[in-house]
């Protein structure tokens, strides 16, 4: 089968859904490749560049969804171009069903297979194709680039001979895929850069990359990551107000601010007011990357720059991926690879659209002349659920209560020992003689020194312990030497055997304790 | 008092003998602990040599000088693998030492007695305060050893408990010295592990023990020395069949057990001899084992009577059949897992002991931190034959020691760990232990490598483990069984993993 990806007739868009590597790729999968003549210019490919690689060229867009059996884009098809595709025809690309049922609709109608890159669910092991999260990493690192480019300062803090530069500080508001990258970006540029998320649990995420998160103080019951697919739910007016407070403190003293917050089907909520933008200083920049939604920031105009009264440059910027076309085209173009290989299990230039596969189910739109979407929700929860919080907190009084009763039955336990051993005690010593009683003593007061001493052994060192011992309990040989002096031939001579082994011991005892603990040491 | 310098420098030895046991709660605190101890053990030596009482202070000093040697070379000869039965061995010798001084008081007991006869006393009579024993002559009393004094001075309810108190160091002392004497063997491999007995089984232990019972009394009532060799056969013999009858699996209690003997054995002797300082060291070595006994039968939670009775208690019921079959998997295949995986756990069991592959496990280890995996160990309480026998092998071979964990801590790790390697371990880490009632080993903590995404185990062939029962985790899907012996196993690794 031929899979061919056409030129992107989207104004401004630079990107191509296939590179002369991933052709390279999809080419031992079975596939033979076409490309529309002209298709990876702005991306930087030429046309001989994918000829090297054994890829056919045609002259137009129609033509190559003639040839085509899989067409493979970026953008969502224009309606002209989805009245080109054919029964049995499959198409990759994004899509957003939910905002164009019309188009699907025309897809549908028209017999074609449509596979949503945006709608690929977020397990691991769709990772590979996940085009939202390799776009969405760019646009985060390109965010921070246009930001950096509108600032008239130095990132990183210098002391330098000429003066003193303060570090920028940079507020990452939304710690998704695109602000981990941009946080990323920033702090390895040399800035201060401070991160902010509804889901608290990115928190180790942010601090990991190297920024501070900005925690609120306010307590809410947080919606499990898990239940919604890893993206952050709408939260209540309380948590907004809360947040927008902290955001209002922040403002005057932050340099660049790059906005990322996006609630999937929703308009983009407003995080950055005018009054904070008033505030800032002048020089200051902030990138907007829900702007195609709205922005998180009112003032922002969506593709444009601009600047207010008070100095701030606004981005507003939608196509940050295309901007690094080349890197984008690269990552978007193996996304489809992974996407393919998962679709010809066997290699053989066959697409098997297994409706059975969670991935291929869920991403799928149209389907043999019908419409698929939305799916069904994926079997594999799509990320591991949160750890519950231990059962429920006890009260102090419970708690109180509990090392009460704990300590009475601790308590109950050691008097009735005590007690015990105490009349076993008294009971000896109503018969034993007043010397016997004097070494039972000692005996009994050594093993408690015993037990309480050697509980405190840590468990690696048991067998040192048992060396130890072993070498000490040789003390048997104070006996043979208080009989080695008798006037009797035997008994010397048991005696002297005595010496002799329990000496072996002594030595041999601690010597291996010695070799023994030498060996332990720290990395 | 004349006694005065020699007790001052037993309290000091007492004391440094305590310190030197506290001091082993820590890696670093150890290596100075042992220091107490072998101070305590010369001061103790030299003030009994130069105390009262002591003739042939030179014989002595030879003897301990040839001592020393032996023990010399033993120590610095063996094999760190081989410690469980160095260990077991010098358990011996402390067991005859015990004998042997038991038997010297009772002959001593019959000198003075004769003494006594020829004098034209009794022994043991007690003069008009009826408590204080009326004692030799003095001329004859002078001419006796500081220890024939000392029985000299008895009252007969005194001489009466020394006898109990000797034949109790005696009996324990034989059971053992042949006991140490099988445990060195099992380890050794010198005898078979398994768990043996002659036909009657525990119920010729439990007839000798009568017959010791008898013969004591059969001895305080005067019958005379050859019960005491007889009882002293007696116990040999229990000891010999005591631990005839355990398995290989169960030695690190065994071990422990015998080290707790040892010193009950010191303490009684420390009782007949009057000896404060035997009878503090005997109770701290007895209660030291007994703790570390407990502590490993808990480990296998099974009761302690069930492991020193020998053999695995009989399962109750049908085991769950074991489904699924081994998949065997090649030094390349688990190279490729180690190399991609970002945290390793390795479990050492006995098998690497036996393949002396702690070298190269170690070498492993270091290759895999070098290349910023996180390896770890996990350690059983009863991995080995000896408590705390893998933490020795691994320090031997310089993997540094905080990495190497227990069970409890590292137990709820495993599910977020990438590859785990069983090194000649089984039923340490058998999940019948949590899933199958009717196992024997049920309830017994087992570390779950399970759930770890990938376990590979490496092991000599298909055989079970020492409890001989199936293990269901080589059988299970996550599972990859490496055969081969564990040095040549790890060593193929070696070159492969970056």
């Amino acid at each position: 089968m031929k899979i061919g990806a056409p030129k992107e007739i989207f104004p401004g868009e630079n990107r191509v859904a296939m590179t002369p590597d991933s052709a390279v790729l999809l080419q031992k999968l079975g596939y033979e490749c076409v490309i529309e003549t002209g298709a990876g210019v702005a991306a930087g490919f030429s046309d001989a560049a994918y000829k090297d690689k054994g890829v056919e060229v045609v002259k137009t867009g129609a033509a190559l969804f003639k040839a085509a059996d899989v067409v493979a884009k970026v953008r969502p098809p224009s309606e002209a171009e989805a009245k080109r595709l054919r029964q049995g025809q499959l198409l990759i690309s994004f899509f957003y069903p939910a905002a164009n049922e019309a188009l699907m609709e025309l897809a549908k109608d028209k017999g074609a297979s449509v596979i949503a890159m945006d709608m690929v669910p977020r397990i691991s092991r769709a990772q590979k194709m996940d085009a939202l999260s390799s776009m969405a990493n760019i646009a985060g690192y390109r965010a921070v680039i246009e930001a950096g480019n509108n600032f008239g300062r130095f990132f990183t803090g210098q002391v330098t001979a000429a003066g003193k530069v303060p570090p920028a500080k940079v507020l990452v508001v939304g710690a998704g895929v695109a602000g981990l990258a941009a946080i990323g970006t920033s702090t390895s540029l040399g800035a201060i850069t401070y991160a902010f998320d509804v889901r608290p649990e990115v928190a180790e995420q942010v601090e990991s990359m190297g920024a501070e998160f900005v925690f609120l103080d306010f307590e809410e019951e947080q919606q499990d990551g898990a239940a919604t697919g890893g993206y952050a739910a709408v939260s209540s007016p309380e948590f907004a107000a809360a947040q927008l407070a902290k955001f209002r403190e922040l403002a005057p003293d932050i340099d660049i601010v790059i906005t990322t917050a996006l609630i999937p089907n929703r308009e983009a909520p407003e995080l950055w007011t005018k009054d904070m933008v008033d505030s800032m200083k002048p020089g200051s920049v902030i990138v907007d990357l829900a702007a195609e939604r709205g922005g998180n920031c009112k003032l922002t105009v969506m593709d444009e720059k601009i600047v207010t009264d008070n100095g701030v440059t606004i981005i507003g910027y939608t196509d940050f991926p295309s901007r690094m076309a080349a890197q984008s085209s690269a990552l978007y173009g193996n996304n489809i690879r992974h996407m393919m290989a998962d679709l010809t299990p066997e290699k053989d230039g066959v697409v098997n659209h297994n409706m059975e596969d969670d991935v291929i189910r869920g991403a799928t739109i149209t389907h043999e002349g019908a419409i698929t979407f939305p799916p069904p929700p994926p079997k594999v929860a799509a990320i591991a659920a949160q750890t519950k919080e231990k059962p429920k907190e006890k009260t102090p009084e419970e708690i109180k209560a509990e090392e009460a009763a704990a300590f009475k039955a601790q308590t109950k336990q050691q008097v009735t020992l005590i007690g015990i051993s105490a009349a076993l005690l008294l009971l000896v010593g109503t018969v034993a003689p007043a010397s016997f009683m004097q070494h039972f003593i000692v005996f009994v007061l050594s093993v408690f020194v015993g037990f309480q001493v050697i509980w405190n052994v840590s468990h690696s060192l048991h067998t040192p312990l048992m060396a130890v011992t072993n070498a000490i309990s040789s003390i048997i040989i104070l006996g043979a030497l208080i009989q080695i002096g008798s006037s009797s031939l035997l008994i010397t001579l048991l005696a002297a055997l005595g010496i002799f082994m329990a000496s072996i011991n002594i030595f041999g005892g601690f010597l291996v304790t010695r070799r023994m603990l030498a060996m332990f040491q720290k990395s | 008092m004349e006694y005065g310098f020699t007790i001052a420098a037993y309290v000091v030895a007492a004391v440094l003998f305590i310190l030197s046991l506290g001091g082993l709660s820590g890696q670093e605190s150890a290596k100075r602990a042992v220091w107490y101890g072998i101070v305590g053990m010369a001061i103790a030596i030299i003030a009994t040599l130069i105390g009262p009482g002591q003739g042939l202070a030179i014989v002595s000093l030879v003897l301990i000088a040839l001592g020393a040697a032996v023990g010399y070379q033993l120590a610095t000869k063996v094999q760190m693998t081989q410690m469980p039965e160095l260990v077991a061995i010098m358990h011996s010798l402390v067991g005859l030492a015990a004998v042997f001084v038991g038997f010297n008081a009772d002959i001593m007991i019959n000198n003075v007695a004769d003494l006594y006869e020829a004098a034209g006393q009794v022994m043991g009579a007690v003069g008009p305060d009826g408590y204080t024993a009326i004692g030799l002559p003095k001329e004859i009393n002078d001419g006796l050893s500081s220890f024939g004094q000392l029985i000299a001075k008895k009252s007969s309810v005194e001489i009466t408990i020394l006898r109990v108190e000797l034949v109790l160091g005696i009996w324990i002392g034989a059971v053992t010295f042949t006991g140490s004497v099988i445990a060195y063997g099992k380890l050794a491999g010198k005898v078979d592990s398994a768990a043996k007995q002659l036909p009657g089984g525990h119920m010729l232990n439990a007839a000798a023990a009568a017959g010791s019972v008898l013969l004591m009394f059969a001895y305080l009532g005067g019958a005379g020395s050859w019960t005491l060799v007889l009882l002293t056969l007696l116990a040999l013999f229990i000891g010999y069949h005591l631990i005839m009858g355990i398995g290989g699996a169960d030695m690190p209690v065994v071990v422990s057990m015998l080290n707790s003997y040892s010193g009950w054995a010191a303490a009684a002797i420390g009782f007949s001899l009057g000896n404060d300082l035997l009878i503090v060291v005997g109770a701290l070595v007895g209660s030291s084992g007994a703790i570390l006994s407990y502590i490993m039968c808990k480990a296998m939670n099974r009761a302690f009577v069930s492991v020193i009775l020998g053999g695995f208690g009989g399962a109750s019921g049908e085991q769950m059949a074991v489904e699924g079959e081994q998949v065997a998997i090649d030094a390349d295949g688990v190279a490729a897992a180690l190399n991609d995986a970002d945290s390793v756990i390795i479990v050492p069991g006995y098998g690497m002991a036996v393949a002396q592959a702690q070298q190269a496990v170690s070498e492993l280890t270091r290759k895999m931190r070098a290349a910023g995996k996180e390896v770890r160990f996990a350690i059983h309480p009863v991995a080995g034959r000896l408590p705390g026998h893998m933490n020795v092998l691994l320090a031997e071979a310089k993997v540094p020691y905080d990495i190497v964990l227990e069970m409890d801590e590292i137990n709820e790790d495993f599910p977020d760990t990438d590859v785990v390697i069983v090194i000649g371990s089984n039923d340490i880490v058998n999940p019948a232990a949590q899933d199958d009632p009717n196992s024997p080993i049920a309830g017994m903590p087992v570390l779950e490598v399970w759930k770890a995404k990938q376990v590979f185990v490496s092991k000599r062939g298909q055989g079970t483990g020492y409890s001989g029962i199936e293990n269901p985790l080589f059988y299970k899907e996550n599972t990859r069984m490496f055969y081969g012996d564990a040095k040549a196993s790890v060593d193929k690794l070696l070159p492969m993993v970056e």
